[in-house]
Parts: structure tokens; C-alpha cells; sequence
């Protein structure tokens, strides 16, 4: 166990390294800067910027520079909004997108894994049959679709909640069901499949056989080994709502970081970018490694090596 | 499982003349294409999707024909109009027709997802194929990079690439392309290695055929039912990613169409004053039963052509 985390954890490290390495290459080789904006900057203006944020230096020197910025967690400056640090931006409004983000995985999961369950256990009847159908429903609508389809129903039509802004619990309900349905759509197909293999092994036929009672058995034996594939699915699972909180931020006007993400990248805020590149990796990469660990802990017939 | 396979217990079990005279008769044997075609056909669902894929196509192709209109066809007399009889699926902010738009739209929406797929199968399939060929070390670094790969937040890179160098189709070809290949690299891989412990395979590098030979011609062809499944199952999801930058404004740009970018069109044609349900609702309905219609599909041609894949 020790040895494997250990191992895992120096693996990451050339990984972290390319990644900064290549978007780093990546918006040092895109045409244009930082500072062509629509009103043109006197040339001497632009140099003194330039010589500001060190982009007259060699390349290697930047790169250098950089580095070792984030060696001590300082993104460096943000070259459009230039009187804030990364740092201060990403501390404002990841948070928003880390609350976005729980609840929609919140909501996929509470939704996805009884879902599945049931379906299981009541397998080809109707119950069953509506769900499926449900949940395919689900993951073929995409959710800039259901985004504003919400909207319409829900704001405009029945005027139950507003259709915008961040902050509210009411705010955050229609975002954070856009960001859920189609992970708890899929979360429910894995769950219920997982499930149907657990089902007719040994062991639950053992703990029918003791005489537990079926709650125990489903919820607690069948549960424990039917729940890896969603488990598994979890960091993917993550990696598309951080990806989706960008669309689902958008629809709802929301200021979390996906939206300065987009917005930093078509204004070539270069170290912006990166900072949130470079954050939502970590954060992958961290969870990658914690499923693996969870699932030798749920599971265990699984060895880690 | 009921497996069409003539079996000789099967036939012994009634042994009367007529069938005796048949055992003599030589078999026609069921190839391995003919007895997945008869499988796909068993499942309704894939059918079903296939049906509504062709239906979509068809419907995409044949836009010029089937509306009056222009793609890019202005008229400010007729904005935001509800569906009617004139405009099925009503008008937008410019009084375009929105049936046309959506029709032409699915053209382009659909080549994303062919061209990136095919990108995703030359480098999916060719890394995964040299790996599993190669095996040891090569492989074991190969294979390693792949895991690496997983693990990174793909889309935004690819919201980099195109945020930085241009929003050109080709480029979002490439890029969408380049981010579906690892999954698909796994399968070849995985399969490459049990074919090639096999008798024929030794066979092959006995008689002196290059490693290129025995890749392309001898050991990718057994790989076929995976790859085309795979591939399938590709589809909907780089078209979903295609949607997903188009309706960022980072992908397909105006004046042409894609269902992600109706549907951006469509999410911010919504305000207090007037909601156009029908310029998010139906290029949704395209997009969605297209996604629909594809993962069908490629359910249905896994359980055909290969179902040991299943659950993967």
C-alpha cells in the first residue's frame, strides 16, 4: 500500500511537469498577446508591460521562472486583470465551481445509485423498463439543452425560481440538476449492471441463506461489490462536471472558474489559463489515485500493486 | 443464448431418413458476418437506432429538397415566430427558417463526428496495435503514457488549441479526434496480445513476413468487430464534445450551423420578454435522438460482433 502510493505519487510528478510544459509551449506559440487589445498601446507602453511580466526574456528563463512560482503555489500575475494575482482569482471563484461541482456530483449519485439499485432488483418489469428508459433519456440530452429548457419551465413559466445569479440556495438548484441528470443517467446504467453481476454470486446466496433479511442483504453485501463500476466511474465522472460546470456557469450566469477559464483563454491570459489548467489536473490526478485506493478498500479480492 | 449453429447432437437426436440425406448434403457455414448481421437484427434497440441514424442522414442530405429556404436566409418580417405550418419548427432572432438550419446544421454536426472518429481510430488503433505487437517494454510504456493520459482534463486543452490558434473546422477535426483515442488504443491492445501467442501468428513470422504484413493483413483484421464497435460508440461522443465547444462559441462559427450552435443560439434567444422554446427545443430533439440513435447502435453491434465486450 505505502509502496504503491509512493509509486503513484512519483509518477505524477513527470506528468505535472508535461502538462506545465506543454501548455506553456502551447500559448507561447499561439499568434498574437496578451496586450493587442481593440485600443492599440504606444510601443514603449507595451515594451514596459512586456519587461513587466518578463515575456522578453528567453524562453527557457520564462518557463524556468514560471516553474518555480508554482513550485511555491504562486500562479504569478494575471495578465488581463492586471492589478489581481491568479491566486486571488482562482481563490474567489473555485470555490463556486467546487459548490457547483458537489452538488451536481451530489445529485448524480443520490439520484444514480438507488436508481440503479432498484432497477436490479426489479429487473424486466415495468419499474425496471422506466427507469432504463429514463435514464437514456438522460444521457442523450445534453446539458446546454436541459439547461435552458429548465429555464423556460421553471422561471419564465411557473416563476418557481430565478433564472440566474450564484449565491442563493434557490440559485442553485436548476444549475446543479443541469450538472447532475445526464451522470446520474449513467451512474444509474453502471449501478444497475454492477448490481445484476452481484446478485446471483456465492455470497449473497450465502447471506440468504443465513437468513438475513433482504434490505441487509442488497444494501449492505450486494451493495459493497455492485457499487465499484460506479466507483471506477468517479473520477471520469468528475472530469466531465468540471467540464460541464463551464456550459452549466454560462447558462446560469454564474461566476465560478469555468467561465473566467473560457474567458482567459480567448483573451490569451496566459498564466490564467494555465493556474486553472494546472489546478483542475491536480485535482484529477488526486482523485484517480484515491478511487484506486477506495476500491482496493471496498473490494477485497483487488491487490494494489 | 441461442446460438443459430447447426449442431450434429442436434441432428442425431431425430435420425429419419430426410435428415440423413441431409447430412450428406455439404453445410453451408455461417460466417462470422453473416451470423453477426443476424444478431444486430435480433435487437430491436440497435435496429431502431440504426433506422433513425439513416432517417437523419438521409433527412441531412436531402436539406435543399426538402425546405424553400436558404440556409442563411434572412427575413425580418417573420421573427421568432412560433412552428407553423410554413416553418415546422419556427423562425429565429433574424426570421430563419428553423427546420433549414437544423437540417443543415446536422451536416455539419455529423462530419465532426465522422472525420474526428476516423482521426481517433488512426491514432487509437495504431497505438494500441504496436503496443500489443511489440509487448515488454515498449508496451509498458506505452501503455503507461495512455493511463497517464487518462487522467488529464482533455477539453480543456482542447479549449486552449482552439481558443489560441483559430476556431478552423480542420483544427477541431484534429483536436476532438486527438482526445477519443486512448479507450480505443486499449481495446486493440488488449486483443493484439492474445492474437499474437497464436499458432498462426508463428506461423506467419516463420514464413518471413515483415512485422507491417503481419499487423495490417494478418492480425488488424481479427480486430475489426471491436474496432468498428468502438469506433460507433466514438461517434456520439466527439459530436457531443462538438456541440459542447460550438455552443462555447469556440467551435463551428456562424454563418454556419451545428446543433451546438443552434442550441447556443437557442439558450441565449431566452429572456423574460419572450421565450422561444422552440429554438432551444428542437435542435435539441435532433442532436439528442442522433446521440440516442448512436449509442443504439453501437450497443447493438457489440452484442453482435463482439460480446465479450460487454460491460466494458
Amino acid at each position: 500500500m505505502g509502496a504503491f502510493l509512493l509509486r503513484r505519487l512519483l509518477a505524477t510528478i513527470p506528468l505535472l511537469l508535461a502538462i506545465l510544459a506543454l501548455s506553456f509551449l502551447f500559448m507561447r506559440s499561439a499568434p498574437g498577446g496578451p496586450f493587442d487589445s481593440e485600443r492599440s498601446v504606444p510601443p514603449q507602453v507595451e515594451q514596459s508591460l512586456r519587461a513587466k511580466y518578463h515575456l522578453d526574456e528567453p524562453l527557457h528563463t520564462q518557463f524556468l521562472r514560471y516553474m518555480g512560482g508554482v513550485l511555491h503555489g504562486d500562479l504569478g500575475p494575471s495578465f488581463k486583470y492586471q492589478s489581481r494575482t491568479v491566486n486571488e482569482i482562482i481563490a474567489q471563484a473555485f470555490p463556486v465551481s467546487l459548490t457547483l461541482g458537489a452538488l451536481g456530483l451530489a445529485i448524480s449519485l443520490v439520484i444514480g445509485i438507488p436508481a440503479g439499485v432498484f432497477g436490479a432488483v426489479y429487473r424486466n418489469r415495468p419499474a425496471d423498463y422506466g427507469i432504463m428508459s429514463l435514464s437514456l433519456l438522460g444521457i442523450s440530452i445534453p446539458n446546454f439543452v436541459i439547461g435552458p429548457l429548465l429555464i423556460i419551465v421553471f422561471c419564465f413559466t411557473l416563476g418557481w425560481l430565478p433564472a440566474g445569479g450564484w449565491g442563493a440556495v434557490n440559485q442553485m438548484i436548476l444549475p446543479a440538476i443541469t450538472l447532475g441528470a445526464l451522470r446520474a443517467a449513467y451512474i444509474a446504467r453502471l449501478m444497475r449492471a454492477g448490481m445484476l453481476e452481484v446478485i446471483h454470486q456465492d455470497f449473497i446466496r450465502t447471506a440468504r441463506a443465513k437468513g438475513l433479511p433482504e434490505r441487509t442483504v442488497i444494501g449492505k453485501h450486494g451493495l459493497r461489490v455492485g457499487i465499484l463500476p460506479v466507483v471506477t466511474y468517479l473520477a471520469p465522472a468528475t472530469a466531465s462536471i468540471l467540464v460541464g460546470s463551464i456550459v452549466v456557469e454560462r447558462i446560469f450566469d454564474i461566476p465560478g472558474l469555468g467561465t473566467f477559464f473560457v474567458n482567459s483563454a480567448l483573451n490569451r491570459d496566459y498564466t490564467m489559463a494555465m493556474g486553472t489548467v494546472l489546478l483542475y489536473s491536480t485535482i484529477l490526478i488526486t482523485l484517480n489515485l484515491l478511487v484506486d485506493v477506495l476500491y482496493a478498500a471496498l473490494d477485497p479480492r483487488v491487490e494494489l500493486r | 443464448m441461442s446460438e443459430p449453429f447447426r449442431t450434429e447432437a442436434h441432428v442425431l437426436g431425430s435420425p429419419t431418413d430426410a435428415l440423413e440425406a441431409r447430412l450428406m448434403e455439404p453445410v453451408a457455414g455461417v460466417g462470422f458476418w453473416k451470423d453477426a448481421w443476424r444478431r444486430f437484427l435480433k435487437s430491436r434497440m440497435a435496429v431502431t437506432g440504426g433506422v433513425i441514424l439513416i432517417l437523419v442522414i438521409l433527412l441531412t442530405l436531402f436539406a435543399p429538397l426538402l425546405t424553400p429556404y436558404a440556409n442563411d436566409q434572412q427575413d425580418l418580417a417573420h421573427q421568432l415566430q412560433g412552428p407553423s405550418f410554413t416553418h415546422p419548427f419556427g423562425t429565429d432572432l433574424t426570421g430563419r427558417d428553423l427546420l433549414t438550419r437544423t437540417l443543415y446544421g446536422g451536416r455539419l454536426s455529423l462530419a465532426v463526428g465522422l472525420v474526428a472518429t476516423a482521426v481517433s481510430l488512426l491514432i487509437g488503433v495504431t497505438w494500441g496495435a504496436v503496443a500489443g505487437y511489440k509487448g515488454g517494454t515498449t508496451d509498458n510504456v506505452m501503455m503507461r503514457v495512455v493511463d497517464l493520459l487518462y487522467s488529464l482534463p482533455f477539453m480543456f486543452f482542447v479549449i486552449l488549441l482552439v481558443a489560441y490558434f483559430g476556431r478552423h473546422l480542420v483544427l477541431l477535426f484534429l483536436a476532438l479526434g486527438a482526445v477519443q483515442w486512448l479507450t480505443m488504443s486499449r481495446i486493440v491492445r488488449g486483443q493484439m496480445l492474445q492474437l499474437r501467442g497464436q499458432e498462426f501468428v508463428t506461423a506467419i513470422t516463420a514464413l518471413g513476413a515483415s512485422h507491417r504484413r503481419i499487423i495490417l493483413r494478418h492480425l488488424l483484421p481479427n480486430l475489426l468487430g471491436p474496432i468498428i464497435v468502438y469506433a460507433t460508440l466514438t461517434v456520439p461522443a466527439v459530436m457531443l464534445e462538438e456541440a459542447f465547444l460550438s455552443f462555447l462559441g469556440l467551435g463551428v462559427q456562424p454563418p454556419n450551423s451545428s446543433w451546438g450552435l443552434l442550441a447556443a443560439e437557442g439558450a441565449s434567444a431566452i429572456t423574460a420578454i419572450h421565450t422561444a422554446w422552440w429554438l432551444i427545443l428542437f435542435p435539441g430533439i435532433a442532436l439528442g435522438a442522433t446521440l440516442f440513435a448512436l449509442n443504439f447502435l453501437g450497443d447493438g453491434l457489440r452484442d453482435a460482433l463482439d460480446p465479450r465486450l460487454r460491460n466494458r
